[in-house]
């Protein structure tokens, strides 16, 4: 976190992934980025390209189809790298654990940087954890 | 001495000939090749040598040919044509060496390619009416017997090939009608009586003549709507001839153009270079569009070969329009700008052609569809080949930019008057000019990026490899030029001046400062390439330097990103049809592409699709237009004209008989 | 003119206007960025929150597709590159720069098309179908709006009789009244849309699209990582930045430095950097005015560009 935050000095950009999520979380994130919360303010903005971002911000729970992706868009993203992952599924699996189709959590796929608890967490939330990340 | 020079450029040609003909098959390829090399090589000699001097060579003899003998004289203007023929002749005969075409190797092709070569370097140097003709059949002839070699393999060449026949011939009679018109009213055939005869001439022979000289050196030229044979020959001829075709044959066309204009008519009224501006201006877009949509390499080279000599020619219009309302020093600037073009398409058409000739060899098509990732399987040939683009697109330090900016000048500025006609035909030639090098970059942007970047398109092309060094050096000649004459246009630039002075305004002071800056002389500012080369590349070292300073971790190689997918393959990729769709759309009027989508249903159900085929295809406007109405109204009248000799021999010597009563009455 | 080399003077004026481009461009975006936001009911980041990015960018990793050749790692190299040697010579603090002799308008216009060139080449050179997108997207946009951009700017150069740009800008300064002549105006409103469309702008191209399928220029760089992206991003906005000055010293030369000395050259970055930022402001603003075009329409947009770029040349000549 520390490191992320010295590193990065302002300015944060991530890319979502929805690896199995509920849309719960998606609600939440897009709610970020409105007047209300403003996320970007913070130097902090969400890309298309994984080749243009510090790390993913991945929901939900990993999906058997989406485990893969999942893996491949890690691997896309230039180095040093952070995973951020958003909501109660994507720590544990929440209430889809055990499900047929889910695979695991974001940490059985890879390393996790940053945990955001909640089903789904607040904004604010989401951003005063992102901030830590940015350093601002 | 130059005019031996000139005799030995031909002798030396007509034994390479013979050479072509007798030698045994392994050795064939070297000894013409080496042999034309030394021909083009005297060639080049003399039209330095007389381009220096500017003391014409001048040969006669009064038996080689009939109807008055053999006449020579190569003064400075036809020595720049010479020097330009005979570079491209040398570079594409080292790329011979390496070509390897069976076709080619035969023994008529080998003694026709010297003489077609040889034909080249005679045009320009023709100076009476039967030797010009003389040559320039030869050079006719021997072209399309060169276009026909490839043909038991390929049915268009066949097709090609009668195109270009009939298009060329037609041309060639629009030549001899003008040429006879003119040495009958001068009453002599040389070129020099023409052109001090011809003030007396009559206006509309004048006008007659230099309107089927407009047709008949256009059509050489590649000029709108004669143009047909252009993108189909050039490209079906092997390598090394497309390059001689559309980087040394076209200009001919141009040479041919100024030679009879300016100088045996020594200038006209102003509409004749209206209507060649028209015509230029014409050329240049269509071209630039058909190339900007055409998926097979050489036929998009070909196209852009009309685009260029579309801009020549509307460069010559602009100077005779000049000259004709009493600017000459301004259209002296036209002129230089238009033969300076004139060079520097040779040079880097020349080396594209040959870079795709490497490039069909290599790979085994020229199809922009398929091809792909060369720039890695051949990284030679493909640097020569982004060289001779970013020419072609006028992008500095290259030479294209120098010789689109000089004629920019020419058109934009020192224009006191405002004569209405000049206020709207310049403009338009700006738009023109503008329009061409927007579509030219993309069109380069697509042969360069789809050919030669990314991954290749199928499978065979993994295998490419790099070509011999004959065949990259060959290139490579042309492409060096394209860098040194676009850092260094003093280089060829007081040359062509005194070419253009042979033709038009030799009275008027220098136009145009000399030295490494490129400008017109009165202006302030100037086009200076060489700093502006330095300082480009002094840029990138610096900016390089600063990113490696920045980060010093290797470049981490990685797969490319399609999104997670795991399935990415080569047929994901924008092909050259789809690059160009954007912009087909966009001149959906102009081009009118016919779509063909077939989708055939399942017999259960028609909600479900077994198979769907799409067909899409581009047909020359002017071909499907006029050429085949032409061609239908010309069969309806053979039929027609059939019935009347129907075997009978009574009919036959009643015909002779009405014809000799209506001799007998006309002259009696 | 003169091929000497300028005095220590000149070469100082020259080297603070690229200074003043390569800092001014990431500032002229973030300030567009926050007038945008503000407009929107945000407060939008910091203005200089895109120098902030490249910091950070300038030290990650480099990429790079594994099927791509040398050219992929070039381009953003060159892109910058030649900006650079526009912000050299072109006349943006003073008629008088380095080697302002040889600022030629066709010139400066190419060494722009370069970049348009290579960005293009890198995006093909990935193999993916997004690179292959958007390249061709951005050429068929390029090959109409270069061209109305050449012919806007040529109709300026006929009165002066030179496409010299520090000799144009002088003489509209020397005859004020010659900026309020039909051509003037033609050729404003063309080279305005042209800024519009060369930079990837509403309504032609949305800078901050996340998909794929709508974009143009972004489809473009979307492999490029690290310092690359750093240097792209900072060759765009250097683009920016000297497309709007050129526009400023075009159509509004007023506070340009024309003769040495401390005191012009103060006046001259103080009325520079204002004009450039009141255009970034109308821009900026007129993005959150407008929706995207669909990209079949840009072509029509383009298209009266052009024609009104033609017509400015033509009543240059008619009406001297």
């Amino acid at each position: 976190m520390q490191e992320a935050a010295g590193r990065n000095r302002g300015s944060l950009q991530l890319r979502h992934v929805d690896a199995g999520s509920c849309n719960g979380c998606e609600l939440e994130i897009t709610s970020m980025s409105s007047p209300v919360y403003d996320v970007e303010r913070f130097g902090i903005r969400l890309e298309a390209s994984p080749r243009h971002v510090d790390g993913l911000l991945v929901t939900g729970p990993v999906t058997r189809n989406m485990a893969d992706p999942l893996r491949r868009t890690f691997e896309a993203v230039p180095q040093p790298r952070v995973v951020v992952a958003v909501g109660d599924c994507a720590l544990d699996c929440g209430v889809f654990a055990g499900a047929y189709g889910v695979q695991g959590s974001v940490c059985d796929v890879m390393p996790v940087d940053l945990a955001i608890p909640g089903c789904p967490p607040h904004p604010a939330t989401i951003i005063s954890a992102l901030r830590g990340l940015a350093g601002t | 001495m130059t005019a031996d020079l000139l005799i030995a450029a031909a002798l030396v040609g007509l034994l390479a000939a013979a050479a072509g003909a007798v030698a045994p098959e392994r050795l064939r390829a070297e000894v013409v090749s080496v042999l034309t090399v030394v021909a083009s090589g005297c060639g080049l000699a003399v039209a330095l040598g007389v381009l220096r001097s500017g003391r014409a060579a001048v040969v006669h003899t009064g038996r080689l040919l009939p109807l008055g003998g053999l006449s020579l004289r190569l003064d400075r203007f036809g020595a720049l044509f010479v020097a330009v023929s005979a570079v491209v002749a040398i570079s594409a005969m080292i790329f011979r060496l390496g070509y390897e075409s069976h076709a080619l190797s035969s023994r008529t092709a080998s003694c026709v390619l010297p003489l077609f070569v040889t034909a080249l370097i005679l045009v320009p140097a023709a100076a009476s009416v039967t030797t010009f003709l003389f040559v320039w059949e030869l050079m006719a002839i021997t072209s399309l017997l060169l276009v026909l070699v490839d043909h038991r393999r390929r049915s268009e060449v066949a097709a090609a090939a009668q195109w270009y026949a009939v298009m060329t011939q037609f041309g060639a009679a629009a030549l001899l009608v003008a040429l006879v018109l003119l040495a009958t009213h001068a009453d002599s055939q040389s070129f020099i009586a023409i052109a001090a005869r011809s003030a007396g001439v009559p206006a509309w022979v004048r006008s007659t003549a230099f309107a089927l000289a407009v047709v008949g050196f256009g059509s050489k030229a590649g000029m709108v709507p004669l143009h047909v044979w252009l993108p189909r020959a050039h490209p079906e001829a092997p390598g090394p001839v497309s390059a001689l075709m559309s980087a040394a044959m076209v200009n001919l066309g141009i040479y041919g153009i100024i030679r009879v204009g300016d100088g045996l008519l020594g200038g006209g009224p102003a509409w004749w270079w209206l209507l060649l501006m028209g015509l230029g201006a014409l050329s240049a877009l269509f071209g630039a569009l058909h190339a900007a949509t055409s998926t097979d390499l050489k036929r998009l080279l070909a196209y852009s070969t009309t685009d260029n000599m579309g801009l020549v020619l509307l460069g010559i219009g602009a100077s005779g329009l000049f000259a004709s309302t009493g600017h000459p020093s301004l259209a002296l600037v036209a002129l230089v700008a238009a033969l300076l073009h004139v060079v520097f398409h040779a040079v880097f058409k020349g080396s594209l052609f040959l870079s795709a000739g490497s490039i069909q060899q290599a790979s085994g098509t020229r199809d922009l569809d398929r091809l792909g990732g060369l720039l890695q399987r051949m990284p030679v040939t493909g640097s020569l080949f982004l060289v001779g683009s970013a020419a072609i697109a006028a992008l500095p330090p290259l030479c294209g930019f120098v010789s689109e900016w000089l004629l920019l000048q020419a058109l934009l500025h020192g224009l006191p008057s405002s004569d209405l006609a000049l206020a709207i035909a310049l403009p338009v030639g700006v738009a023109v000019l503008a329009l061409t090098g927007g579509l030219t970059a993309l069109t380069f942007v697509k042969a360069a990026g789809i050919g030669l970047l990314g991954q290749p398109r199928r499978a065979q092309a993994v295998e490419t490899r790099e070509v011999r060094r004959s065949m990259w050096a060959g290139a490579g000649i042309l492409a060096t030029l394209c860098l040194v004459f676009g850092v260094a246009p003093f280089l060829i630039l007081p040359a062509v001046l005194d070419a253009a002075r042979t033709v038009t305004a030799s009275h008027v002071l220098d136009p145009l400062v000399r030295g490494w800056h490129v400008g017109l002389a009165g202006a302030p500012g100037a086009l200076a390439p060489g700093l502006l080369g330095l300082g480009l590349l002094a840029s990138v070292v610096l900016t390089a330097g600063i990113r490696r300073a920045l980060q010093r971790a290797a470049v981490r190689r990685t797969e490319a990103w399609g999104c997670g997918r795991e399935l990415q393959t080569a047929r994901m990729q924008y092909t050259a049809t789809s690059f160009g769709e954007p912009l087909t759309r966009v001149f959906e009027d102009v081009l009118s592409p016919a779509h063909d989508l077939d989708v055939s249903h399942v017999a259960e159900s028609r909600y479900y699709v077994e198979a769907a085929t799409f067909h899409t295809s581009l047909e020359d406007a002017f071909e499907r237009h006029g050429y085949r109405h032409a061609a239908s109204a010309l069969g309806w009248w053979g039929r027609l004209a059939r019935r009347v000799p129907n075997g009978s021999v009574h009919r036959y010597l009643a015909f002779g008989l009405v014809a000799l009563v209506v001799v007998l009455v006309v002259l009696g | 003119m003169t091929s000497a080399w300028p005095a220590p003077s000149v070469v100082a004026v020259s080297v603070l206007q690229v200074l003043g481009v390569v800092v001014g461009g990431p500032l002229l975006v973030g300030l567009m960025r926050k007038v945008r936001c503000r407009l929107e009911g945000r407060v939008g980041p910091p203005v200089h929150q895109p120098l902030l990015d490249l910091r950070k960018l300038a030290r990650r990793e480099r990429t790079r597709p594994d099927r791509a050749s040398w050219i992929f790692s070039v381009v953003p190299v060159v892109l910058v590159a030649t900006t650079l040697v526009i912000a050299l010579v072109a006349p943006l603090l003073s008629t008088d720069p380095a080697f302002g002799w040889s600022a030629d308008l066709f010139a400066l216009i190419y060494l722009m098309l370069i970049g348009s060139v290579v960005l293009a080449l890198g995006a093909l050179d990935t193999g993916t179908a997004f690179g292959g997108m958007g390249a061709s997207r951005a050429m068929t946009i390029g090959a109409l709006s270069e061209p109305a951009l050449l012919v806007a700017v040529l109709a300026l150069s006929i009165p002066a009789h030179s496409s010299n740009v520090p000799t144009i800008v002088a003489r509209s300064l020397a005859h004020p009244a010659w900026l309020a002549t039909p051509q003037r105006l033609l050729s404003l409103v063309a080279f305005l849309i042209v800024i519009v469309a060369e930079s990837g702008r509403l309504p032609v191209d949305n800078p901050s699209t996340h998909l794929e399928l709508t974009m143009i220029h972004e489809a473009m760089i979307l492999e490029y990582a690290g310092a690359d992206l750093a240097l792209i991003k900072l060759g765009e906005s250097m683009r920016l930045i000297v497309l709007l000055a050129l526009f400023a010293d075009l159509f509004v030369p007023w506070g340009i430095a024309t003769a040495p000395g401390v005191g012009h050259v103060v006046v001259g970055v103080v009325a520079i950097g204002a004009k450039v930022a009141a255009l970034g402001v109308a821009l900026a603003a007129f993005e959150v005015a407008v929706a995207k075009l669909r990209l079949f329409r840009v072509p029509e947009l383009l298209a009266g560009a052009f024609v009104l770029a033609v017509l400015a040349v033509i009543s240059a000549l008619v009406v001297p």
